[in-house]
């Protein structure tokens, strides 16, 4: 049996699916869970290749519930555990999701957004972001990343096990089509070779000794009798994802100290933002762009910084308003304008953004 | 070579633009440069163009697609009209003299239209299994983001375990790889 | 506080008495499991799930881990912990609704994967915990909330036979049996078989108990058991259906 399955600093040249089955194999993932959906497949068919090499398992179940629970049922054993789906996948997959967030399991999803509402496009959006960050009858109590590239995905993918395990929260890595399925380069390492500790992971079921005389069952409830028997629980959640968030939130920001517009956008559109932002400044306009890497807990207090000195948001996204919602949830009170450019279902250049902020002037 | 190129290639199922689009970038990466090669992948794929979207640049590269390309081929007539919108006053325009009844939509606005003739040359002179190979050195030659020498290595770590079989077929391959450079650089003198 | 002396060891005490109805069949099914668990020296290694339903009630029941779960996914979350850690024994535990129904789709897929996990199905003919809507396994002409008027076959199907199916889809190695809360003796034979047949490791292993519901049904005790026992008994037939190492079910 190999060891570790990456050593040293080694650059690839592959999909973002691969960069996904490989971070998760660097991460010391145990076993993936999964069910066929596109743009997701590729996660599972690296996965299937490379996880017998190290000794990691792969379970296809009957669909997506299946697979969420069952991701559910292996971390509850103490495995770090992970799964992957996209858009009716996603949706379905709500049911998993929302007992880890009551539940406190840290499972990890990886989500390739595809096109919506409904079936629609196999390609790519950014219309999961709401059904990521806030699905299923719950209170958004989860993690959600938002790589932008191969580099990012790597590094998220293995992230979001130790801040699952850390903070004991579900946490999803929301990529989309185009990262998926494109190929671009990447630096794959082992994370203890950079000093990144993996958070170790725990049996929450199944310890050693009997239960009831060596220690105390584990009764995992999911279900309450009262009003206020659940409103405790409930509290403590959100007490706890509150108190965890200012150690989670991420952002990044690029020339936004003196700029009158400040570009709003997440995930592989910040690419054309970066872009566009670059050819604007050298044009001489005073543009820049603050980027949101958790979409949840949002990274709010580093935005209000960023956009203080700014006349106007241009908030550019492909999806009919997503990300624009929790921003207006976010900056309530504030009094700049946001201007939308959405692009639901589409890709966005960064031509397209320099154009349609030379042609407002 | 500083220039970042963007680059369509379309065709048929079978062309193979995107085997040709899988050797160009891995050769563009093994030479240290950035490369981004995103397929067209909906359901379209079934029995509809199949076009590869590549960039290659000294820098990371913004969105993985783009608006209009430097340098577009297309390889049948739906793949010519499939590929008019990427076309823009800077658009290099490569199509296969062998294509019937496009004459009028060939796109009026590209900066140089180029016919090669491709299929012809692979079927007459070469053999029709290289045409795609033929394709390649045409890329090449019209956006130089690789050397030829390196889509030969390139070209040899893809098929290498073939050629050691059948030596003669590395032989085709690259007199393929020259013939299409050489079809493109009729035009660029 | 000490258990009652016929009380099974796995059992958890501070629990008892349980918060299932009076005369409902879950108390009866859980005691025969708790002395299989018991009598196979298991306690510190079961995984003990439990269904949305009247089923949810046993979470606290053992002195053994439990996981509460959603309607119909016991079964996909103790395939997850059996497929992480096949150390573990693994009992999904659920009703006829989230067994038949709702969660179908897990355990006709489980079955058919061979998974090796226990499934125990409570069968009381209706859904409890909801109020006594119809559930698969309701009997023809059988009134409930959502047949008011008697199940009516034509339109709705004819009650779930769910030994049967699992029999028809599952390996040999597997064990598939249906038994009665009105013969205790059988049935824990039965469930014992089951958790032998995970603990070898050879199949799935099922086991559908027939149950009562007096509450839904309206019943008194009298009309309770010659419902299970009568009534049920001639559409669902009580046996084994499938024993690994034995060609045909008895």
């Amino acid at each position: 049996m190999a060891d570790k399955p990456i050593k040293g600093e080694k650059r690839f040249f592959v999909t973002g699916n691969e960069v996904v089955a490989w971070a998760a194999l660097a991460a010391g993932v145990d076993i993936m869970y999964g069910y066929p959906i596109t743009p997701q497949n590729e996660v599972m068919h690296y996965w299937t290749r490379l996880a017998p090499k190290y000794g990691r398992k792969f379970l296809q179940t009957e669909d997506e519930i299946s697979a969420g629970f069952t991701t559910c049922g292996g971390v509850f054993s103490g495995a770090r555990a992970f799964t992957a789906t996209a858009g009716p996948g996603n949706t379905l997959m709500q049911e998993p999701m929302s007992m880890a967030e009551m539940m406190r399991i840290p499972a990890v999803f990886v989500i390739t957004q595809r096109g919506g509402p409904s079936t629609a496009t196999v390609i790519y959006s950014q219309q999961e972001v709401t059904l990521t960050c806030f699905g299923g009858n719950g209170e958004g109590m989860r993690v959600v990343y938002s790589p932008g590239s191969h580099q990012e995905l790597y590094d998220y993918t293995i992230k979001a096990f130790n801040t699952a395990w850390k903070y004991r929260f579900p946490t999803f890595v929301l990529g989309d089509g185009y990262q998926a399925k494109m190929r671009e380069s990447l630096i794959m390492y082992d994370p203890e070779e950079r000093g990144i500790q993996m958070e170790p992971t725990e049996m929450i079921v199944g310890k050693e000794g009997t239960p009831g005389v060596d220690r105390e069952p584990a009764h995992l409830r999911n279900t309450y009798n009262t009003e206020e028997e659940l409103n405790v629980v409930v509290n403590e959640l959100v007490d706890a994802f509150w108190k965890a968030a200012p150690e989670i939130v991420e952002h990044q920001e690029f020339n936004c100290e003196d700029a009158d517009i400040v570009i709003v956008a997440h995930g592989v559109v910040t690419r054309a933002a970066q872009a566009a932002v670059k050819e604007l400044r050298a044009q001489g306009k005073k543009v820049g762009h603050f980027r949101p890497i958790t979409l949840r807990p949002y990274p709010i207090e580093a935005m209000k910084t960023a956009i203080a000195k700014a006349k106007e948001i241009i908030l550019v996204e492909s999806a009919e308003g997503q990300l624009d919602k929790i921003v207006k949830a976010e900056l309530y009170g504030s009094q700049i304008p946001i201007t939308p450019y959405f692009r639901p279902g589409m890709g966005i250049t960064a031509e397209e953004i320099i154009e349609f902020i030379n042609k407002k002037g | 070579m500083a220039k970042e190129y963007k680059i369509a290639l379309a065709g048929e199922g079978g062309q193979g633009v995107q085997s040709v689009a899988g050797i160009l970038v891995e050769a563009a990466n093994d030479n240290g440069r950035e490369a981004l090669y995103i397929p067209n992948f909906g359901v379209e794929q079934r029995g509809g163009v199949s076009i590869a979207f590549v960039q290659i640049a000294d820098e990371k590269i913004g969105s993985p697609k783009f608006k209009k390309a430097d340098i577009v081929i297309a390889l049948s007539d739906r793949s010519v009209r499939r590929t008019a919108q990427y076309v823009d006053e800077r658009t290099t325009f490569v199509y296969d003299s062998a294509i019937e009844g496009i004459e009028e939509e060939l796109p009026k606005n590209a900066a140089k239209v180029y016919a090669i003739p491709a299929i012809d040359v692979a079927k007459n002179e070469l053999h029709p299994r290289v045409f795609n190979i033929i394709i390649m050195g045409a890329v090449i030659e019209a956006t130089k983001v690789i050397t030829l020498e390196s889509a030969k290595e390139a070209i040899e770590k893809k098929l290498g375990y073939k050629f050691d079989q059948d030596p003669k077929l590395r032989e085709l391959n690259f007199r393929a790889l020259e013939k299409g450079a050489e079809l493109v650089r009729q035009f660029n003198k | 506080m000490a258990l009652a002396p016929n009380m099974p060891k796995a059992w958890r005490a501070e629990t008892k008495p349980h918060k299932f109805c009076p005369g409902c069949g879950h108390g009866l099914i859980l005691k025969a499991l708790g002395e299989c668990i018991d009598e196979l020296g298991i306690q510190d290694r079961i995984v003990f799930g439990c269904d949305i339903g009247c089923s949810l009630l046993s979470w606290d029941f053992f002195n053994a881990d439990a996981i509460q779960t959603h309607h119909g996914r016991t079964t996909p979350v103790l395939t997850g912990v059996k497929r992480a850690r096949p150390d573990r024994i693994c009992i999904a535990y659920m009703g006829d609704g989230g067994g038949y129904a709702i969660g179908s789709q897990h355990l006709v897929n489980a079955a058919s994967r061979n998974e090796k996990v226990t499934v125990l199905l409570a069968n009381n003919c209706n859904y409890g915990m909801t109020g006594g809507q119809m559930a698969p396994t309701t009997l023809p002409g059988m009134k409930t909330e959502t047949s008011p008027y008697g199940r009516d076959v034509e339109a709705t199907g004819n009650p779930t036979q769910g030994p049967e199916m699992v029999s028809a889809i599952t390996p040999e190695g597997a064990y598939v049996a249906r038994g009665t809360t009105a013969n205790l003796r059988q049935l824990k034979k039965m469930i014992k078989k089951a958790l032998e047949t995970q603990l070898n490791g050879t199949g799935f292993s099922f086991v559908e108990a027939l149950s009562a519901c007096p509450t839904n049904w309206r019943t008194n005790a009298k009309d309770t058991w010659n419902f299970v026992e009568k009534e049920m008994t001639q559409y669902f037939k009580v046996g084994e259906l499938k024993v690994p190492g034995e060609k045909e079910g008895k």
